[in-house]
């Protein structure tokens, strides 16, 4: 009889980790809560750093998917773990033989940085919201008019103490010069300012896309936080930092501002964790049992992790570790 | 013959010099509230702060240069806060900034 080996999420990470497995002769069973696979590619335009559509790597893991006939539960959410099961929120229990857990992270809810007015004023953005509004091919301020003055906003709740949100999210300062330069790509006219307390351009051809949105994109680059948002009488938002590169404090409106939201862990890692005695990062992610040789495997035999759910990655970073994770379960499963 | 004065004069080297500063008072400084040494010079201490919007005080600056040893000045400086405390709200990484004023104030009330 075939082995089995549950996936938990259906983003991209749980969509390779399933079809690795298929390859190698085990019965892998994607579990997605929800009611399609994708996780937050769902939500996104095109991709860093090459602006491919984010729907062409979406149906093209998809495609394979169904070609190999894997079994995806949607609709369906686990709310425990063991290495030998997983429990649902209906009350089953469905067995197996490993468990590979690929449920993803949670986008930071921007309305609790109050002092941004996201929710509050008119013209505050989240970089997801952005991502939303270039699928629908209609950016536009709240009143339907085109944006003369836009910032960027580095870092919201990311590295900061103040939401308990020590870590850097890793992929909100790309996102953001790669949102730059497609907001400048839409409104040529339009002047575009990125916030950062640090640029962190890390990946392949990130550097480059960073040089390029500063020479031919001429987005102005300004280090330093953004303090406060208020709106203005004529409906823009006005912003406070300190330039500190010149040590003189900064301020200006703008017609939208746009905030890099980062990954948080799930709410509900911690119920799972405790459940199946896994380990957690200080962080809130899962723990992998060690960073270099056992980087997707969990500290409890059997039970495995691919994707951001124990860190922010890319997408070609979760995909990588999807197809490790996927060896080392089928490693475990015939040993 | 008395000396032509051309106007000339030695300035004061601008260099930070690590090799002559002495660090000690820094790093009392440090001692007693090691969170300061997690600054990441974001700069929103001083985007928010009334006294550095109107005046040319600038909190961030000020207790750098005392992090590096560049005293002089920086009582009179940490004078022109109000000890409003909006700086400590916005803090990135949780500084009580606040008192970073009154401590620097406190160690180097005779510089
Ligand atoms: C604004 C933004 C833009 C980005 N743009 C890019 C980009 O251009 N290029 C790039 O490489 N990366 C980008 N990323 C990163 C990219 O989104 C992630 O690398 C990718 O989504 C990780 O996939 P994942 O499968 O690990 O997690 P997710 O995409 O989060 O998928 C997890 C899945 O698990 C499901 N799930 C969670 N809990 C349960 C449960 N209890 N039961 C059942 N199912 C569950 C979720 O519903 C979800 O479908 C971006 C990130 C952000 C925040
Ligand atoms: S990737 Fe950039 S924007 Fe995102 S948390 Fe890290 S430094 Fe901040
Ligand atoms: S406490 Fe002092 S430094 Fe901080 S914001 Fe108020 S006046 Fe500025
Ligand atoms: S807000 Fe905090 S981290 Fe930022 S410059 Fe001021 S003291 Fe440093």
């Amino acid at each position: 009889m075939k082995k089995r080996i549950i996936v938990i999420g259906g983003g991209v990470a749980g969509m390779q980790t399933a079809l690795r497995l298929a390859e190698q002769g085990i019965e892998p069973v994607i579990v997605e809560k929800e009611p399609e696979l994708g996780g937050k590619l769902r939500g996104w335009h095109v991709l860093f750093p090459t602006f491919t559509p984010a729907e062409q790597v979406l149906t093209d893991l998809r495609r394979r998917i169904n070609e190999r006939g894997i079994e995806v539960m949607t609709s369906t959410e686990v709310v425990g773990l063991e290495p030998r099961s997983v429990a649902l929120a209906d009350g089953r229990r469905l067995t197996c033989d490993s468990v590979v857990l690929a449920s993803g992270s949670t986008l930071f809810d921007a309305s609790i940085k109050e002092e941004y007015g996201y929710g509050i004023y008119d013209n505050v953005f989240t970089s997801a919201d952005l991502e939303r509004m270039f699928n629908e091919g209609r950016v536009a301020k709240a009143d339907g008019s085109a944006p003369r003055r836009i910032a960027f906003l580095h870092c919201v709740g990311s590295r900061d103490e103040k939401v308990c949100q020590q870590h850097c999210s890793k992929v909100c300062c790309v996102t953001g010069v790669k949102q730059a330069m497609e907001m400048k790509r839409l409104f040529p006219e339009a002047d575009v300012f990125n916030f950062y307390m640090d640029i962190r351009m890390f990946g392949p051809g990130y550097e480059e896309l960073y040089r390029e949105a500063q020479q031919s994109y001429n987005i102005h680059f300004v280090r330093g936080r953004i303090s406060e948002a208020s709106p203005t009488l004529e409906g823009r938002v006005q912003i406070k930092a300190e330039d500190t590169l010149t040590g003189r404090p900064l301020r200006m409106s703008v017609d939208m501002l746009v905030l890099l939201i980062g990954m948080r862990a799930n709410d509900d890692n911690a119920r799972l964790a405790d459940g199946a005695g896994l380990q957690r990062a200080r962080s809130g992610f899962m723990a992998p049992r060690d960073l270099f040789l056992g980087n997707v495997a969990s500290n409890v035999d059997g039970i495995f992790y691919a994707g951001t759910v124990t860190a922010p990655k890319t997408i070609g970073e979760s995909l990588n570790e999807a197809t490790a994770a996927a060896d080392a379960a089928v490693r475990y499963v015939e040993a | 013959m008395a000396a032509i004065n051309f106007g000339y004069t030695i300035s004061k080297p601008r260099v930070i010099d690590l090799d002559r500063n002495n660090l000690r008072k820094s790093d009392e400084i440090l001692r007693e509230m090691p969170e300061l040494q997690t600054c990441i010079g974001c700069g929103a201490c001083t985007a928010i702060c009334t006294a550095g919007n109107l005046t040319s005080f600038n909190f961030r600056r000020v207790h750098t240069l005392v992090r590096r040893g560049e005293y002089q000045g920086a009582y009179e400086e940490m004078n022109k806060c109000m000890l409003c405390g909006k700086c400590r709200l916005v803090c990135p990484r949780g500084i009580n900034t606040r008192g970073v004023v009154m401590l620097i104030k406190r160690k180097l009330g005779d510089f």
